[in-house]
């Protein structure tokens, strides 16, 4: 296998996807990720030097819209899908002391 | 007589000319569901009592003169990452087990202003992340023609629930060959649309700059008369397409003679299974035969589509998927320390294997110094690969080859070697890269008596083209129902 992952590339892609994995689970990630990118690096056997990135297949521009509201009040709904709700608002940790 | 055995438009027919009432089509799709679901598990969700009570909304619309489209009445099937007001959504994810949308996807509205009767949302690989309907956390769909194989997915449920009879129609979504794989492993024809045809307002996102939603039904009137009803421009989705025309059944004719078609040496290559090409060389050979121009020509890049996927998707993905933290909607862990480690559980716990591999991969191709080398080398090869197909299509009209290497593999067989998985992919997945149309329809049945689908690739916007063949061809065949879509009718 030519890419080789190290524990602190896992540690920091679960940082970056907010994960949390266990040691079994990053040994599986550190093998998975391996072998994927070995098979990703094929690309480089194309040379794309002269080739713009295509991020949309389209020639897209930013599309506007008016700002207006046309959904009614659905505050109750929405609240009734969190999984800790108080006087109108989501329940989170503490985050400042 | 056998209602879900009908075509979706023909049964919107019987409703029409007041043959049978929207009940007892919504009676005769929820009968067969109970004769089959416990079999194939098409379904994450069943409405009994929604889509009986909206039976008779629709019926009275209909019997108003309100509703006179060709889908008024008919039952449907909604693949599990569109929402829909007050249904339960899951993605088929644990981390959505809980979740009942606010508002319904534009696709879906669509369906609705035509008089459609939802019945349930069906399963799928968890976040259309899968080719096999084996990565929902609330178990695999099995395939109707032979239960020890998979349905194919990611689009998995709707498929078979189209192929077993349990609805005439469905929608599924398509990002790399989600709807067009499971068809042709069902027996059943499904469209992709060019990218922007259908509005994604609603649709849970997986890969959005790849992602369509698309119909799933028993034939190629069916599937074209579906996507002049669910296409729209819709100012809600920023990548939605200003179409010149959203006519499709209008290229419903049997009649292919002087259509250019270009079979690319490349989909025939090794890895291809000898009865699967045999069967799609065949349809071509049929095609050839009504009149159109067949011809061999070379696409190139082929092998090059599946790694630029899975780079690009992933990386979408890990996006996309930021927003499931717990806090919202869906599941939160049980203990926690803080919000960050709240989210971190949160997560881990409620997202399926798979569906971490790909976060954590797209994470990676999109951390700084690796940003250039993988994310974007890929969309150079995404350039590429949409540049070989301009130049395809400057001589030919329709594309056409197999939609998968295989017919359905066994259950079990693919989870264990992801990039076997992948590769499975290899003949759709540049159709999405390159946002084109595609369409896939049932050519045979292989030795072990599983369909064989073939694939119809057309220029972006030129659904017509791919409609044309489908339907000219589909006219020298009759539809193959698995053994399961009859005994469970009995």
């Amino acid at each position: 296998m030519a890419n080789v992952i190290s524990d602190e590339t896992i540690e920091y892609v679960g940082i970056l996807a907010k994960l949390e994995l266990s040691e079994e689970e990053k040994e599986q990630a550190k093998k998975d990720m391996g072998s994927m990118l070995d098979y990703i690096d094929k690309l480089n056997e194309l040379d794309t030097s002269r080739v713009e990135p295509m991020s949309h297949v389209f020639p897209v521009h930013n599309v506007f819209r008016e700002d207006v509201v046309v959904n009614g009040d659905t505050r109750e709904k929405i609240l009734a899908n969190a999984p800790k709700e108080k006087d109108g608002s989501f329940v989170v940790p503490k985050t400042v002391e | 007589m056998d209602l879900m055995q009908l075509t979706a438009v023909e049964l919107g027919k019987k409703i029409k000319n007041k043959e049978v009432t929207v009940k007892e089509c919504v009676e005769a799709a929820l009968a067969q569901m109970d004769a089959v679901e416990g079999q194939i598990h098409s379904f994450v969700t069943i409405d009994r009592e929604g889509a009986l009570k909206k039976a008779e909304e629709v019926q009275a619309k209909i019997d108003a003169g309100e509703l006179t489209g060709p889908l008024a009445g008919v039952p449907v099937a909604i693949k599990d990452n569109m929402c829909t007001e007050g249904l339960l959504t899951t993605c088929s994810s644990k981390i959505l087990y809980n979740f009942v949308p606010t508002y319904t996807s534009e696709a879906v509205l669509n369906l609705e202003k035509a008089g459609a009767v939802i019945i349930g949302k069906t399963n799928m690989d968890e976040f259309a992340m899968g080719s096999t309907t084996e990565t929902s956390a609330f178990g695999p769909t099995k395939n109707p023609w032979n239960t020890d194989h998979v349905p194919g997915g990611s689009s998995g449920g709707s498929c078979t629930a189209v192929a077993a009879e349990e609805v005439p129609y469905a929608l599924g979504s398509d990002t790399g060959g989600s709807i067009r794989q499971p068809s042709s492993f069902c027996g059943v024809v499904g469209i992709k649309p060019t990218y922007g045809t259908v509005s994604r307002y609603g649709l849970i996102a997986y890969g959005s700059s790849l992602d369509q939603i698309g119909p799933v039904a028993k034939d190629v009137t069916d599937c074209a008369t579906i996507l002049e009803a669910i296409a729209s421009y819709d100012p809600k989705d920023s990548t939605s397409v200003q179409r010149e025309e959203y006519d499709f059944t209008s290229a419903l004719v049997d009649d292919v003679k002087g259509l250019r078609i270009g079979i690319p040496r490349d989909y025939f290559g090794e890895g291809l299974d000898e009865e699967v090409k045999a069967a799609v060389l065949g349809a071509a050979k049929v095609l050839e035969e009504k009149g159109a121009i067949v011809e061999e020509f070379d696409l190139s890049l082929v092998e090059y589509a599946i790694p630029a996927y899975y780079v690009i998707a992933s990386a979408e993905a890990s996006s996309n998927l930021a927003r499931f933290d717990g806090v919202k909607y869906g599941y939160r862990t049980e203990e926690y320390e803080g919000l960050h480690n709240m989210y971190k559980k949160s997560r881990s716990e409620g997202f399926g294997l798979e569906v971490k591999r790909r976060i954590m991969l797209g994470s990676f191709v999109l951390s700084s110094g690796y940003y250039d080398a993988y994310y974007l080398k890929a969309l150079r090869t995404k350039a590429l690969i949409k540049q070989a197909f301009d130049k395809a299509f400057e001589k030919y009209d329709v594309i056409l080859g197999p939609a998968a290497p295989t017919t359905a593999p066994k259950l079990g067989d693919s989870l264990s070697d992801p990039i076997k998985m992948y590769l499975g992919d290899i003949y759709t997945i540049s159709v999405n890269l390159a946002g084109l149309p595609g369409l896939s329809m049932p050519c045979g049945i292989d030795s072990k008596g599983l369909p064989i689908g073939v694939q119809m690739i057309g220029d972006c916007f030129k659904e017509k083209n791919i409609i044309r063949a489908a339907y000219a061809f589909e006219q020298t065949r009759t539809y193959q129902r698995p053994a399961m879509a009859e005994k469970g009718a009995e």
